[in-house]
């Protein structure tokens, strides 16, 4: 379980899905104005967001999260069915929360699964 | 002050063609005598289901969006429950959330129109106080160059 929480921890600070040097490495190299993936951010200003990965809603200035619109939403869903948590996507908290809303409406109606088997 | 809401239900795949066009419009038609007002119907057609409802793989998709208040929409729902036909339904409320859009819009509307007046007069009075006029647009702008040079 040790071993768990440590290699979650790097993995925190940069997104696993990018090609990245790790988080350091990226936040050094990255543009400064990492203050402008702030902006479209949740607004951090903090020197420690090195998050590189912006919300997908907040950039695109996507108003609406639909349920019946099943291609965005399986974007964030695992290949299990599982809501994918944000900090791998990079979606900002209100939309996340939008975003889970209308998953489980769309399971409820039978458009995305509950759980699938592998 | 009607609610707008969204009814989406889906009917078994082996019902035909008229049999489900006649239950929708007796779906609407209990819309209508109860007061409400149905804006648009949106057959979307037989899709594949993602788990197996009532062991049916697939059904027909039917999206209604009327113009209610709560009483009806609790009629209706309870017909929809009651219909053999239709094995899922949902019944989603969307005024308030096209109330926020609407108002996002028409922020996002106010400041194209600000800032549009703003650039012919920008490029002199950069650093200089800024004009009392306008001070969120440039403001923002300002803002952010000096956070990028900082």
């Amino acid at each position: 379980m040790a071993e768990e929480t440590q290699s979650k921890a790097p993995e925190t600070g940069a997104a696993p899905a990018a090609s990245q040097q790790g988080g350091p490495g990226g936040s050094e190299r990255g543009p400064r104005p990492g203050g402008r993936p702030g902006a479209g951010g949740p607004g951090g200003r903090g020197k420690f967001f090195r998050r590189k990965k912006v919300c997908k809603f907040c950039t695109e200035k996507i108003d609406a999260i639909p349920y019946r619109d099943v291609r965005l939403l399986q974007g964030f869903v695992a290949e299990r069915g599982k809501i994918v948590p944000r900090r791998l996507t990079g979606v900002c908290t209100t939309h996340q929360r939008r975003l889970t809303r209308a998953i489980k409406q769309a399971r409820n109606i039978a458009l995305l699964p509950f759980a699938t088997k592998h | 002050m009607s609610r707008v809401y969204e009814v989406m239900f889906i009917v078994r795949p082996d019902v035909v063609d008229e049999e489900l066009d006649k239950l929708i419009a007796g779906f609407e038609s209990t819309v209508t005598t109860g007061g409400g007002v149905v804006k648009s119907t949106e057959k979307m057609g037989r899709r594949k289901l993602a788990y197996l409802v009532r062991k049916f793989a697939d059904g027909n998709y039917v999206l209604l969006t009327i113009e209610a208040d709560g009483a009806l929409v609790a009629e209706l729902e309870r017909r929809l429950r009651v219909s053999e036909p239709v094995i899922k339904f949902i019944t989603v409320r969307t005024d308030e959330e096209e109330k926020r859009i609407a108002k996002i819009k028409a922020i996002r509307a106010t400041k194209k129109k600000v800032s549009a007046e703003v650039a012919p007069a920008a490029p002199a009075p950069v650093a200089a106080p800024v004009a009392p006029a306008v001070e969120a647009a440039p403001a923002v702008e300002a803002a952010e160059p000096a956070q990028a040079s900082a």
